[in-house]
C-alpha cells in the first residue's frame, strides 16, 4: 500500500477530512427539514445548523464550578476522536493514506474512545442526569460495538482485508453481486447506526426531557464553544455513519484516483446517496416513536442477530462459492 | 333535592358514632348543605363519610374578621364568642350532591383532628392550610410544612388579618435548601433531584426521585415555586377585581376558574345570571376544554418523540386559539366572563363561524385521532404505562380525565348541573385501563363531546342581555362555586366583608389531588417514562401553588 503515502495523497486525505467536519452540519440541516416538510412545517433553512453552531462558538463557555480538568478537555478530545474516525471511511476516492494506515477495527477503537470521553464528562460535575445519560450511553455503547464489529467483520471476509479502502476495491472489483451476507450486515448496520447516532426510536436528539435524554444529558452542562464541538461530534458521528452506509455497502460512483473529474463524480455521487440515506431517516423518524429505554437492548440485539447472520451466511453459502 | 337523598343516612351515621351536626342555613352555601360540627368531632365525622364513600371535594380555612363568630352562633357553643376565631371548611360529594363541613377554632389555639388519615388527597390542603392560616391538624401523617418555601417565617400567617396585605418584606427569598426529603436506602439507590428549572419552558416544580437503575422506586413532588399569593390579594377586592384576580388563578383554565369564581359570587349575592350569558359562558368553557386537551394529546406524542402529532395538534390548536382572539377578545378567553354575566356579545355573523370552525376541527381531529389511538408505536409506549386503579382515583378524589380513564367518570356538568349544562345532554367518556393511552382516550372522546355541545348551544343560543347587574352582597355573605374545568372539577369560596368586598377568596384547583396520583401512578415505571406520565396528568403548578 505503500502508493497511497504520495504527496497528493496526503493533500487529498486532508482535504476529505476537512469535507467531514463542513458536510456534517448539512446532513444534520438536511434531516431536519426533511423532517419538518413530513409534518407539515416549513421548518428551519438547511444551513441553520451552521449558525447554531457559530452562534455557540462566539458565545461565553460556562462551565460548572465542580467541574475538573477533564469536563475541559473533552469536547476537545471527543471532537478529535470522531473526526478521526471520520477521516478512515473513504468519502469522495478509495485509496488514500489515511485508509492506508487505519483501517476498521481503529475507527470502532476511535468511536469508543471518544464515548468513553463523552461519558467520563458526563460523570464529571455529579449531576444526575449526566451520570443517568452516561450509564445509558454505555449501555446502548456495550451493545451496538459488538453489533458493528460483527457487521464488518462480515465485509472483510468477503474482501480478506480489514481495511475499509480494499473493502471497497474489492466489491467495485466484483461488480454488482447480491449477497446474502452483505443484505444482512446492511440491515445490521443500519440499526447501529442509528442507535450510536443517537436517532428516534432509540434517543431523541430534539427533546428537552431531561429524564429522557441519553446523549444530550451528558451535554446538559456544556455551553459556548465546549458545546458547539460536542454537537458538532455529534452531526461528524451522524455523517460518518451515513458514508460507511453510503459507501462501504453501496459503493458505486466514488473517485478512483485522483483526477478533478473523480473527485467531481465521488462528490456528486456521495451527496446525492448521503441525501436519500437522510431522507430515509427523516421518514422513520416521522413515523416512529421513540422506544421505551429497555426495549432499546432488544433493538440492539436485532442487530447483532442480523450482522451474525450475515457472517454465518458468508461462511454457509458463500465461501468457495 | 334527589341529589342528597343520602343525606339523612349520613345524618344517622354521624349520629350513631354520638357526632354532633347542626344543620345550618341551609341555602347559605347552595348548591351544597350546611353542616356544623364541634371542633373535636372534626376527624371523626371524616372518618364516617370516608366509610361510606363520600369523596372528598376540597377544605379550607377562614381566619377572616367574623368567620369564626357566625359558626359559633350555630353550634350555640359559646354565648361570647371569640370575634378572631378561624372557620375551617370540608366539602364532600357523594351522588352529585355536596355537604359542607364546618366548624371554627379560637385564634390562640387553633388545633383541629386531621381529617387526612380517612381522605388521603386532603394531606397537602391541610399543610397549606396550615402554612397560611396556622391551623394545627393533629394526626396528620406529615407534618411538613408546604406553601411555605422562605418567603416567610414558621409562626407567620399571611392569611389572618393581622398579616400585612404587601408581606413583610421584599428582600430576596433564598432557594429553599432544607426541605427535610425522605431517603431510600440501600446499595444501588440513587437520587435525582429534577426542576425547579427545567431544560424545557415549564412550569417550576422540584421532583426528587429515589430509583434503582432505571426503575423508580419512590417519587416525591416539591410544590409552591409560583406562590403568587392568591388568597392574600383577594382580600379587600370588589366583585370584579375578584372576577379578574380568579383569571389569573391559573391561565390555561382562567374561564372555569373565573366562571366558579362569579358563580361563588352569584349564589352570595342572590344575583341572576342572563341565560344568554350562561350559553356564552358554557361555549367558551368548552372552547377552553377543547384547546387545552388538543395541547395536551400533542404534548403526550411529543414525549414519547412523535412529533408529527405534536405538530398537528399545535397546529389546530393555533387556529383555534386565534378565533378565540378574534371573536372573544383574547386567545385564551382571560377576563371574558365578569361577575353577573360576560363582558362581551358574539357578533351576529360569529355563530356561523364557529359553527365551521367546529366541522372543520372535526375533519381535521377524527382522522388524526385515529392516527394516535392505532398507531403501533405509540400504543407500545402509553399502553400500561402510568397505570392508576379505581381505587387510587377514588382514595385521591381525582376528578377530570384521570379520575376518568381510572373508572370514576364524575363530572359537575352532568352529576350537578349548573346552567346551561341542567339544559343539556352531557355524556362523560369512561374508561377502566387507569394508563397513559387511556388518559389519552378520555381527551379525545371529550373533545368531540365538547364539539357536539357547543353546536347545540350555538343553535340554542337565547337572545337578550349579556349581563345583569350584581346585587350589594349581605355582610358574611358567602358562596360556593362548582364548575367542571377541563381539568376536573373546580371548586370555589367567596366570604364578602361588611363592605360588600371580599374578605375570603379560595379557589380548590383539580391538581390538589392529581399531583399526588402522579407520585402513585410512576411507581413501577422507569425514570424515562417520568414526562409522558407527568404531562398525561399534567397538573397545574400555578392552579395549586395560590
Amino acid at each position: 500500500m505503500d502508493h497511497y503515502l504520495t504527496l497528493p495523497g496526503w493533500g487529498l486525505a486532508v482535504f476529505q477530512s476537512l469535507l467531514y467536519i463542513a458536510l456534517a452540519p448539512l446532513l444534520v440541516g438536511w434531516v431536519r427539514k426533511v423532517k419538518a416538510r413530513l409534518q407539515n412545517r416549513h421548518g428551519a433553512p438547511v444551513l441553520q445548523a451552521y449558525r447554531d453552531l457559530y452562534k455557540l462558538l462566539a458565545k461565553e463557555a460556562r462551565v460548572a464550578h465542580t467541574a475538573s480538568p477533564l469536563f475541559r478537555a473533552a469536547p476537545y478530545i471527543v471532537f478529535t476522536a470522531t473526526w478521526m474516525a471520520a477521516a478512515t471511511v473513504p468519502l469522495l476516492v478509495v485509496d488514500l493514506p489515511t485508509a492506508a494506515i487505519a483501517d476498521i477495527i481503529v475507527l470502532v477503537g476511535l468511536l469508543a474512545l471518544a464515548r468513553v470521553f463523552l461519558a467520563l464528562a458526563g460523570m464529571d460535575v455529579g449531576t444526575a442526569f449526566g451520570g443517568m445519560g452516561a450509564s445509558r450511553e454505555m449501555m446502548i455503547g456495550a451493545l451496538a460495538e459488538p453489533a458493528m464489529l460483527m457487521a464488518v467483520f462480515t465485509l472483510t471476509m468477503t474482501a480478506h482485508s480489514t481495511n475499509l479502502s480494499s473493502v471497497i476495491d474489492h466489491h467495485l472489483a466484483e461488480g454488482f453481486i447480491l449477497r446474502p451476507s452483505y443484505l444482512f450486515a446492511l440491515g445490521g448496520m443500519v440499526l447501529v447506526a442509528i442507535a450510536e447516532t443517537g436517532r428516534i426510536p432509540v434517543d431523541n436528539p430534539t427533546t428537552h426531557l431531561e429524564l429522557t435524554m441519553i446523549h444530550e444529558a451528558m451535554l446538559l452542562e456544556y455551553s459556548g464553544r465546549h458545546l458547539a464541538l460536542m454537537e458538532w461530534a455529534a452531526q461528524v458521528k451522524l455523517l460518518l455513519y451515513g458514508t460507511l452506509i453510503a459507501n462501504v455497502f453501496l459503493p458505486w460512483g466514488i473517485g478512483r484516483g485522483m483526477s478533478a473529474a473523480a473527485l467531481g463524480v465521488g462528490l456528486a455521487v456521495v451527496l446525492a446517496k448521503l441525501a436519500a440515506l437522510g431522507a430515509g431517516l427523516a421518514v422513520g423518524e416521522t413515523v416512529l416513536a421513540k422506544m421505551r429505554l429497555f426495549r432499546a437492548p432488544a433493538f440492539l440485539n436485532l442487530a447483532l442477530l442480523l450482522s451474525l447472520l450475515g457472517l454465518l451466511s458468508h461462511v454457509i453459502l458463500e465461501v468457495g462459492a | 333535592m334527589s341529589r342528597l337523598d343520602w343525606l339523612p343516612d349520613f345524618l344517622a351515621r354521624l349520629a350513631a358514632e354520638h357526632l354532633l351536626a347542626h344543620s345550618g342555613d341551609e341555602a347559605v352555601l347552595a348548591p351544597a348543605q350546611r353542616l356544623v360540627l364541634d371542633p373535636e368531632d372534626w376527624g371523626n365525622a371524616a372518618k364516617v363519610a370516608a366509610r361510606m364513600g363520600l369523596r372528598h371535594v376540597g377544605m379550607w380555612a377562614d381566619p377572616s374578621e367574623g368567620a369564626g363568630i357566625v359558626t359559633r352562633v350555630a353550634t350555640g357553643a359559646d354565648s361570647t364568642p371569640d370575634p378572631q376565631g378561624i372557620a375551617v371548611y370540608a366539602c364532600l360529594e357523594y351522588q352529585g350532591g355536596y355537604v359542607v363541613l364546618e366548624t371554627a377554632v379560637p385564634l390562640d389555639q387553633p388545633v383541629l383532628p386531621s381529617q387526612t388519615p380517612h381522605f388521603p388527597g386532603l394531606a397537602r390542603l391541610e399543610r397549606h392550610c396550615h402554612d397560611l392560616t396556622g391551623v394545627t391538624f393533629q394526626g396528620h401523617p406529615d407534618p411538613r410544612r408546604w406553601t411555605r418555601h422562605q418567603a416567610w417565617e414558621e409562626g407567620e400567617f399571611p392569611l389572618r388579618t393581622d398579616f400585612p396585605t404587601a408581606g413583610r418584606s421584599v428582600r430576596h427569598v433564598g432557594a429553599d435548601a432544607d426541605y427535610p426529603f425522605p431517603k431510600v436506602q440501600g446499595s444501588g439507590v440513587y437520587e435525582i433531584p429534577v426542576g425547579p428549572v427545567h431544560a424545557g419552558i415549564i412550569e417550576p416544580g422540584h421532583f426528587r426521585f429515589q430509583a434503582m437503575g432505571e426503575d423508580v422506586l419512590r417519587l416525591e413532588e416539591r410544590l409552591g415555586y409560583v406562590h403568587k399569593g392568591i388568597e392574600k390579594i383577594a382580600v379587600g377586592r370588589d366583585p370584579a377585581a375578584l372576577a379578574r384576580l380568579a383569571a389569573r388563578v391559573c391561565g390555561d383554565s382562567t374561564v372555569a376558574h373565573t366562571w366558579a369564581a362569579c358563580q361563588a359570587m352569584e349564589r352570595a349575592t342572590g344575583g341572576a345570571v342572563p341565560p344568554r350569558a350562561d350559553w356564552l359562558r358554557a361555549l367558551m368553557a368548552e372552547r377552553e376544554r377543547v384547546a387545552n386537551h388538543l395541547g395536551d394529546i400533542g404534548a403526550i406524542c411529543n414525549d414519547v418523540g412523535f412529533g408529527f402529532a405534536h405538530m398537528q395538534c399545535a397546529r389546530l390548536r393555533e387556529l383555534w386559539q386565534r378565533r378565540s382572539r378574534a371573536l372573544f377578545g383574547h386567545r385564551l378567553m382571560m377576563d371574558a366572563i365578569c361577575p353577573g354575566g360576560v363582558a362581551w356579545d358574539l357578533t351576529a355573523e360569529a355563530p356561523a363561524l364557529l359553527l365551521a370552525d367546529h366541522t372543520a376541527l372535526r375533519r381535521a381531529a377524527i382522522p388524526l385521532f385515529d392516527v394516535i389511538d392505532d398507531h403501533p408505536s405509540l400504543n407500545d409506549r402509553l399502553i400500561s404505562t402510568g397505570r392508576l386503579s379505581t381505587a387510587q382515583v377514588r382514595a385521591l378524589g381525582c376528578t377530570g380525565p384521570v379520575g376518568k380513564a381510572s373508572g370514576l367518570p364524575f363530572d359537575v356538568r352532568r352529576d350537578c348541573p349548573y346552567p346551561p349544562y341542567d339544559r343539556l345532554e352531557v355524556v362523560v367518556p369512561q374508561e377502566r385501563e387507569g394508563d397513559v393511552a387511556a388518559r389519552v382516550r378520555v381527551r379525545m372522546s371529550e373533545i368531540q363531546e365538547s364539539l357536539v355541545m357547543m353546536d347545540r348551544l350555538l343553535m340554542t343560543l337565547p337572545a337578550g342581555e349579556t349581563t345583569a347587574p350584581l346585587p350589594p352582597a349581605p355582610p358574611g355573605a358567602v358562596g360556593l362555586g362548582l364548575v367542571d374545568g377541563w381539568r376536573g372539577e373546580i371548586m370555589t369560596f367567596v366570604r364578602f366583608g361588611a363592605d360588600g368586598r371580599i374578605t375570603r377568596f379560595f379557589p380548590r384547583d383539580p391538581s390538589w389531588f392529581t399531583w399526588p396520583a402522579l407520585e402513585q401512578l410512576i411507581l413501577g415505571n422507569i425514570v424515562p417514562d417520568f414526562p409522558v406520565c407527568n404531562k398525561s396528568v399534567n397538573g397545574s403548578y400555578s392552579g395549586e401553588d395560590l
